[in-house]
């Protein structure tokens, strides 16, 4: 099989798409980038290089530079989504959400339901998060558990290079609105990814380590720490199950009870801010509806409750660390 | 005014009779505690939802504000499934889970009211994006309120429209107040010529004045649609009712709100160009006043006597599938 990073898959993925479905349309900042210039075509791709060479394929009437003006054009995305288009919205940035968040959780989440059923919105918004890139407070937070909260909206974040192609695909296929987050530092992130396309449904788990101590809950590139963490503590001889939801919404909560269940203690690892967050929300399930299989308290592994700062000192402070982790794993043991 | 034959005329004024009957009709209604929410009525301004949507199609998309009967209206929504949807009873037609201020119907092209002051213009040009990309040869109106005009969304979507050459039209309805504030404090400059900034082709008429909205629109949507890029036309309105049902008021200056019901009122207008011209006499718009009197009668007992939605429905429709 071969191997592909998660870059590439995303590009794949979108292109295949796009032969699949003539209704399907890319837009965004810079998404081609150099649109109209004297220069180069095609000059960015992206910020990140995902979109690049998709022009060449598909004609500037669906890869679509937009101006930087994002209330605009995710709303512009969200009308044509609902008058019978196909459109997969980048925002560049998931901290922008800022300037355009009406448009998604007034307008694209809650068309379906206001409108009494009678309307659907195949939308799909790429964006991006997290830290570790030294960009500082406005460019790598990760504010998936705001979209989240909102009732219409499905919010898929990413693991892996397989993962992002099953993921994005059934993102783009879905009539409902879909917010794909996709961290800045796992682009080159890479395995096994068929070329075929297939997609994977949202709100199933996987398990990505297997032991019988501790279930780690981890939430985007905290998955790949807690692997790590859990590797580690493998040798100790603590046993690690490390879950990944995949999707925050839904989420599958009956994997999550079933791993607490069998391991009787949970760690929740989030890059997010602590307060109403991811991390709580499942700590929060838990409590409720597996307390009495806990034998020590749950243990959270979040950013502080502070902005991303911009020294490399503090941000790597600010970021959890597999150490974090394990240490976390370590004092769930020690309690019970 | 000479080229619409008698039957188009009719249409005209039985479109904005209904509106002016639902409305007036809700404004009696509304103290009497059946209808659960608030409304805000567009009798006053029925020249300019009729006179646009008139020159659209069935292929062709209307966004609409928190004031959107009129819109809705004009563009085709069944009046009695919008008078439930008000009551919120089984049989809206949003299943009574939008009330006055989300009002749609996808296939009449009607995008939707809208509560957000400025959340239309964005999913105008999403449509004009989709009739573009599929080239359908329709296009997206969206109407906005003067207090909209200040707001980014609106201003960015004019942009983006221009950028992208798309066909759409937004109608800047300025019916002198934007909530409780005039336009003539709240907006600065002119927003005929912020729009001409963008590069809009930019219209304006008078909202009192049927004709004149109708051959300003005809002309607005004809280059749009012909390729032109987007289009800006301004209309002075009125509003003879409050912001919202309720509201007394008490912004508006001694005996103004009298001179415009007086003056500005589009019906009467209407009515007294087509008798003075004798292209309709009173008996005919005298039977479209008793046929929408009983369509507006009909709308409300079947409304009051509808059914509540079944608690089921609460968590009904938020997703396709989930």
């Amino acid at each position: 099989m071969p191997r592909k990073t998660i870059r590439q898959v995303i590009t794949e993925t979108l292109a295949a798409e796009m032969r699949r479905d003539p209704t399907v349309i890319v837009m965004g900042e810079d998404i081609v980038g150099g649109t109209g210039s004297k220069g180069q075509l095609d000059a960015w791709g992206g910020p990140f290089g995902t979109t690049k060479g998709l022009i060449a394929e598909f004609g500037p009437e669906r890869v679509i530079d937009t101006p930087i003006s994002e209330a605009g054009f995710i709303g512009a995305a969200t009308g044509a989504a609902l008058t019978g288009l196909r459109p997969v919205a980048e925002l560049m940035f998931s901290d922008f959400f800022g300037v355009c968040f009406d448009q998604i959780y007034n307008q694209a989440a809650k068309l379906r339901y206001m409108f009494g059923g009678r309307a659907v919105t195949p939308l799909t918004i790429r964006t991006r998060y997290g830290a570790g890139t030294r960009s500082a407070s406005q460019h790598s937070q990760s504010p998936y558990s705001v979209f989240t909260h909102v009732p219409g909206l499905k919010v898929v974040i990413p693991t892996s290079a397989y993962d992002m192609k099953g993921l994005l695909t059934q993102a783009i296929r879905d009539d409902d609105p879909v917010v794909v987050f996709e961290h800045k530092k796992m682009y080159d992130v890479e395995d096994d990814v068929p070329d075929d396309s297939y997609t994977i449904p949202f709100g199933e788990a996987n398990i990505t380590h297997e032991g019988d101590d501790v279930t780690i809950v981890a939430i985007g590139r905290m998955v790949l720490f807690a692997n790590e963490a859990a590797a580690k503590l493998e040798r100790e001889g603590i046993g690690c199950t490390v879950v990944d939801p995949r999707t925050t919404s839904p989420l599958d909560e009956d994997t999550i009870i079933e791993c607490v269940e069998d391991t009787g203690r949970l760690v929740v690892v989030d890059e997010a801010n602590p307060r109403c967050s991811v991390a709580t929300d499942i700590a929060a399930l838990v409590a409720s509806k597996a307390f009495r299989a806990l034998k020590a308290p749950i243990e959270l592994v979040t950013a502080p409750h502070t902005p991303v700062p911009y020294a490399p000192d503090l941000e790597d402070a600010y970021i959890p660390s597999p150490e974090k982790i394990a240490a976390a794993v370590r004092r769930v043991m020690e309690d019970g | 005014m000479l080229q619409l034959n008698r039957d188009t005329l009719i249409e005209a004024y039985r479109q904005m009779r209904t509106i002016r009957v639902f409305e007036d009709r809700l404004h009696l209604e509304r103290p009497r505690g059946i209808i659960p929410g608030g409304v805000h009525l567009y009798a006053g301004q029925e020249a300019v939802a009729v006179g646009f949507c008139m020159n659209l199609g069935e292929g062709d998309y209307v966004a609409s504000t928190h004031r959107g009967h009129g819109h809705s209206i004009a563009k085709g929504c069944d009046v009695k499934a919008m008078m439930k949807e008000i009551y919120g009873r089984q049989g809206g037609l949003c299943n009574a889970k939008g009330g006055s201020m989300h009002i749609a119907d996808i296939s009449k092209g009607m995008l939707g009211a809208n509560g957000i002051v400025g959340g239309g213009p964005p999913l105008v040009c999403g449509a004009a994006l989709t009739a573009k990309t599929l080239k359908t040869g329709g296009v997206a109106l969206g109407f906005i309120g003067d207090g909209a005009s200040s707001q980014g969304t609106t201003n960015e979507s004019f942009n983006l429209a221009a950028v992208l050459k798309l066909p759409a039209v937004f109608v800047l309805e300025d019916n002198g107040f934007g909530e409780g504030t005039p336009s003539s404090y709240a907006v600065a400059g002119n927003v005929v010529t912020r729009a001409e900034g963008f590069g809009l082709r930019t219209y304006e008429a008078d909202g009192a004045d049927f004709f004149a909205v109708y051959e300003t629109a005809a002309e607005a949507v004809r280059t749009t649609r012909a390729g032109e890029g987007p289009a800006f036309v301004y209309v002075r309105c009125d509003r003879f009712y409050g912001h919202f049902e309720g509201d007394a008021q008490t912004y508006r200056g001694p005996g103004e709100l009298d001179d415009v019901r007086q003056n500005r009122d589009p019906l009467s207008l209407f009515r007294a160009r087509v008798t003075e011209a004798a292209l309709l006499g009173d008996d005919r718009l005298g039977a479209v006043d008793r046929e929408v009197a009983t369509l507006i009668d009909e709308a409300v007992e079947e409304a009051t006597n509808a059914p509540k939605p079944p608690l089921s429905d609460l968590t009904k429709d938020v997703y396709i599938s989930y």
